[in-house]
């Protein structure tokens, strides 16, 4: 167990798809167990990343919280890797961009179309909102990057593969997707 | 005698008159390239085909062929700054794969795989640009832009109409489009002309026909940018 | 209005070529280019309306949107800067109750930035409805508001306020005996064409603007072109900030220049000439014309000059406000009434120039030292100099020295040997050849301009030890953003990406590898650009981060990365409207126990 490499995971904005897609390694998934034991992520119950050798970040940075979140993966990941379109240049969440957040918070909490009770949502325990969604290499140094959306379950298979063994990744014509 | 260059190594005829591209093309031999199309005038501007003439840099489709010419097309330089370039044109404009009709089908996205780019280097711009869905048959999405020309070109030299033209200066460049209202729908472009058809990237579209074939089954999820195109041009040299 | 455009379209023989010009009329009379206006030029001049809108965007000086009718222009060059411009711009926008970028709302008065505007000698400098005001200070500020508040028309403000002075400080083989009026034409007259030709061949005369290609040599190709119909061009868009020499030139020596021309365009049998005089030089067009008139009154320009079968007439153009349309084949275009873009080469201009026809682009001081030449022959110019740069080199010296102004130097002199006769006594570098030139260090004090070693179009500042290189830097790299034509990916997203990542390093968001992300930017920028601008655009960045890597380094945080933008700032929207201010609600820029 002690030689096992440990993965952590998350989604920030993003759709969690990602994850689904790495859970499409199906069968593959018994295999991969044998090298690698999971840290924080959907499948567990850990709270906080520790001492991991790979964090797999989806989505882009849009909040306080993502921030903090993010940091805490790169402070704790040997290699940090953004996965998928939103990680990588915000995604569709990014397309939130083009408006000035004051009209996207006004619009859903304040004069928008069926609200009651207009107000701002305001209590510390809720995350603020960035006044755009980022992608993650922007707030913390990136190592790897599987653009698409999400990356096929043969990217992270191939990438994780050339990790364990050794191999500086790679991916091959038929894996480099945006969509 | 046949006149030649040489295109790493390999020796390659040229007729007078014939760019570096095209003497490339007809080999057989593919240059990356975007803002270029052999139906219409060479324009120099995007930059990918830049490969080196005699330890020069210059744009193959522009640049005439000339005897003796040593072009270096494919090295590990010019790959990792046509990349770069490629990058750069991805974090100027708003080019969001996932929710663009014409992913897969898109020559932009096509170069960047084939350069294997798997992310955008450069901080993103994030800039504000408009949409125009006025014209009943076509649309424009100026996020996905990035200034190649060819519908200006193809508008002014085949289709005779003059309905695009790119107005405005260094980053604040933007695609006009001739009417007093500045709406598509006021032009004479017709969903038939070659100027509506002719867009390397997603920002003009013909309403709906965009999933008319399902992602994962286009042109370039299958083949690389560089079979199809040299298939497609060759053919239209013929 | 429709009369107005009608009248001026008329006026211009309803020619596309002279677009820009009928767009600058507009744009005086109207404050803008108003829609309407682009509807029936579109229609008159029978083009499509998008070439109208894309000059008008193109060049600084067109507006889609009104200025004031008081449109007051700052020179944002580093030489202005360091007259103290931030201070002056601040209590100009006070004093007018205008924002720097906006029209007060009166719609009296605009406010904004230019690039450099020729008077760095005479700094802090500007602009108000095209003309000059120089040797801005508080005083002068208060006077010129108080002529805008009461609406007083332009021609009853005080002359001072717009005395442009020459400054020549010290003249050589060219300024010290000018010729005199038609003396170049008699002479090549005399000696005939060809023999001239192989005069100014003699001479070794290679082009002024900087990039130094022989004059003859281009003037030669262009008189064996199969195609008749040929032009003589005189690049007067001194653009390049800290240059200024074309201004006193044009001001002081138009004669020669036009008679540069004249012999150019008898020996390479042209019949047409332009002066391409940048926009910012709009109070030098009324003298200008008055000359080229007394040169025909003279039968110095016309149909059979001095007698000859020799017609040749000039015209004047001026530019709008684009610092691109300097490299000659831009300004082809922007003669053509086109926006400034550089065309695709070859064809170089000299066989397909203005309108496709064989074209002479020269310098100002290329065609004034070329009527010299023709008069006192090769010789005289070519002992002066060096073996690859002969004659003299006439430098326009700005920034800290005690005497700026002209400088007429014979090539091969050392930087120092100038610094001695302006003034300049603590240096810690100076700027060669402008933003697109060279910086160098104070102990490179001992190299020679000339095209062997600083090559120059002549731009020349000086930076004393109190100078911060970054800021020179951040002033020049965003110059290049701001001017780049955008024709090409390289320099139209490059220039932008670098000013960004110039801006991260010095608002101290960089760590580790940013400089190095710095210089791969930089190479590819001037590896890939499809023109000068683009390929010397890094070159601020490029010769300091060579000199001066420390201060870059300096810059970095000892961190293995940090955010480019400011994180905190980012929350500053919802912190205010969710009315939170708790620990909470604020973002460090950096990690706690960031490695």
């Amino acid at each position: 167990m002690a030689n096992k490499v440990r993965v952590a995971t998350t989604s920030l904005a993003g759709c969690f798809g990602c994850h689904m897609s790495f859970l499409d390694l199906d069968e593959r998934l018994v295999a991969l167990a044998e090298h690698v034991e999971f840290d924080r992520s959907p499948i567990t119950d850990i709270e906080h990343a520790s001492n991991c050798d790979i964090g797999l970040i989806e989505g882009g940075v849009c909040n306080s919280e993502n921030v903090h979140t993010l940091r805490e993966f790169r402070k704790n990941c040997k290699i940090l890797v953004a996965v998928g379109a939103c990680a990588i240049n915000g995604g569709l969440p990014a397309m939130r961009n083009f408006i000035p957040l004051e009209e996207c918070l006004s619009e859903a909490y304040l004069d928008g179309i069926g609200v009651e009770n207009p107000q701002i949502p305001s209590d510390i325990e809720l995350p603020l909102l960035l006044d755009k969604v980022r992608p993650i290499h922007e707030v913390v140094k990136i190592d790897y990057y599987l653009p698409g959306c999400p990356p096929s379950a043969d990217v992270f298979w191939k990438f994780l593969t050339d990790l364990l063994e050794g191999r500086e990744p790679e991916l091959d014509y038929g894996l480099v997707h945006y969509d | 005698m046949t006149k030649t260059i040489t295109l790493d190594g390999k020796t390659i005829p040229f007729t007078d008159g014939q760019t570096i591209m095209q003497a490339a093309t007809a080999a057989g031999e593919y240059i990356p390239h975007l803002c270029h199309h052999p139906e219409f005038t060479p324009h120099g501007s995007c930059k990918l085909c830049t490969v080196k003439v005699n330890g020069r840099n210059c744009s193959a489709c522009t640049f005439p062929a000339a005897e003796g010419q040593d072009v270096i097309n494919n090295s590990q330089e010019l790959t990792d700054d046509r990349k770069k370039i490629t990058q750069m044109l991805f974090v100027e404009g708003n080019h969001f794969c996932p929710s663009c009709e014409k992913t897969g089908n898109c020559q932009l996205q096509a170069v960047a795989y084939y350069l294997n780019m798997l992310d955008d280097h450069f901080p993103l711009f994030y800039p504000h640009r408009e949409m125009d869905a006025s014209h009943p048959d076509v649309l424009i999405d100026h996020n996905r832009c990035i200034f190649c020309t060819l519908c200006v070109r193809a508008s002014r030299e085949q289709d005779g109409k003059d309905v695009f033209g790119i107005v405005g200066r260094g980053i604040n460049k933007n695609l006009a489009v001739n009417s007093a209202s500045g709406k598509l729908k006021d032009t004479d472009l017709d969903k038939n002309d070659k100027a509506a058809h002719i867009c390397p990237t997603g920002a003009i579209l013909i309403k709906r026909t965009g999933y008319q074939v399902p992602i994962g089954q286009r042109i370039y999820d299958h083949h690389e940018i560089n079979e199809v195109t040299l298939l497609s041009e060759n053919h239209h040299g013929e | 209005m429709e009369h107005f455009v009608q009248h001026l379209c008329q006026q211009h023989h309803f020619q596309t070529n002279h677009l820009l010009a009928i767009l600058r009329a507009v744009q005086a009379r109207y404050l803008h280019i108003p829609e309407a206006a682009i509807e029936q030029l579109a229609d008159l001049l029978s083009i499509p309306r998008t070439q109208i809108l894309g000059v008008v965007e193109f060049y600084s000086f067109l507006h889609l949107q009104p200025r004031g009718h008081y449109d007051i222009l700052i020179s944002d060059s580093i030489t202005d800067h360091m007259l103290g411009k931030h201070a002056i711009m601040a209590y100009l926008a006070e004093r007018l109750q205008v924002a720097v970028g906006a029209v007060r709302a009166d719609g009296v008065v605009s406010l904004d930035n230019t690039s450099c505007t020729g008077l760095c000698d005479q700094g802090p400098a500007g602009l108000v409805n095209g003309l000059p005001l120089t040797q801005l200070d508080n005083s002068k500020i208060d006077q010129i508001a108080g002529l805008v508040n009461t609406q007083t028309p332009l021609v009853d403000w005080p002359s001072e306020l717009f005395a442009v002075r020459d400054n020549i400080q010290q003249t050589g083989l060219l300024l010290n005996q000018p010729i005199t009026k038609g003396e170049a034409l008699q002479a090549t007259f005399a000696l005939g064409t060809s023999a001239t030709l192989a005069e100014i061949d003699q001479s070794g005369l290679r082009g002024r603007g900087g990039a130094g290609f022989k004059t003859a040599m281009k003037w030669r190709f262009c008189s064996e072109e199969a195609e008749t119909t040929r032009y003589v061009v005189c690049n007067a868009d001194e653009g390049e900030p800290g240059t200024f020499k074309d201004r006193v030139l044009l001001n002081s020596y138009a004669d020669q220049v036009f008679e540069g021309m004249t012999v150019a365009a008898a020996i390479i049998g042209a019949k047409q000439g332009f002066i391409y005089l940048r926009g910012e030089y709009l109070f030098l067009f009324e003298p200008l014309q008055a000359v080229l008139q007394n040169r025909r009154n003279a039968g110095l320009l016309g149909n059979n000059i001095l007698g000859q079968v020799v017609d040749f007439d000039i015209e004047i153009c001026l530019g709008a406000g684009a610092y691109i349309c300097g490299e000659e084949s831009a300004l082809i275009e922007s003669l053509e009434g086109k926006m400034g873009i550089p065309r695709n080469r070859p064809p170089y201009p000299v066989t397909q120039g203005y309108l496709g026809k064989p074209t002479v682009v020269n310098n100002v001081e290329t065609f004034l030292a070329a009527a010299a030449i023709a008069v006192h022959g090769g010789d005289w110019f070519a002992e002066i100099g060096t073996d690859k740069s002969k004659g003299t080199k006439i430098l326009s010296i700005s920034g800290d020295c005690a005497r700026p102004g002209i400088y007429e130097v014979p090539f091969g002199s050392t930087v120092q040997s100038v610094l001695d006769v302006c003034g300049a006594d603590d240096v810690l570098g100076v700027q060669i050849g402008g933003p697109s030139g060279t910086f160098i260090a104070n102990d490179e004090l001992q190299r020679k301009l000339a095209f062997e070693d600083l090559a120059t179009g002549g731009s020349f500042i000086v930076f004393n030890e109190s100078r911060n290189i970054l800021d020179i830097v951040n002033n020049f790299t965003h110059f290049f953003a701001h001017e780049s034509c955008g024709f090409c990916t390289p320099c139209r997203v490059g220039t932008s990406l670098l000013k960004k990542q110039l801006d991260k390093i010095i608002e101290g968001h960089g760590s580790a590898g940013d400089v190095v992300a710095l210089e791969e930017l930089c190479q590819l920028v001037k590896n890939y650009s499809h023109c000068g601008l683009g390929q010397t655009a890094a070159n601020p960045i490029l010769s300091t981060l060579e000199r001066y890597p420390e201060l870059y380094q300096a810059q970095l945080k000892k961190i293995s990365y940090e955010p480019g933008f400011d994180l905190d700032a980012a929350l500053e929207t919802a912190r205010r409207m969710a009315n939170r201010n708790d620990a909470g609600a604020h973002l460090a820029q950096i990690g706690e126990d960031h490695d």
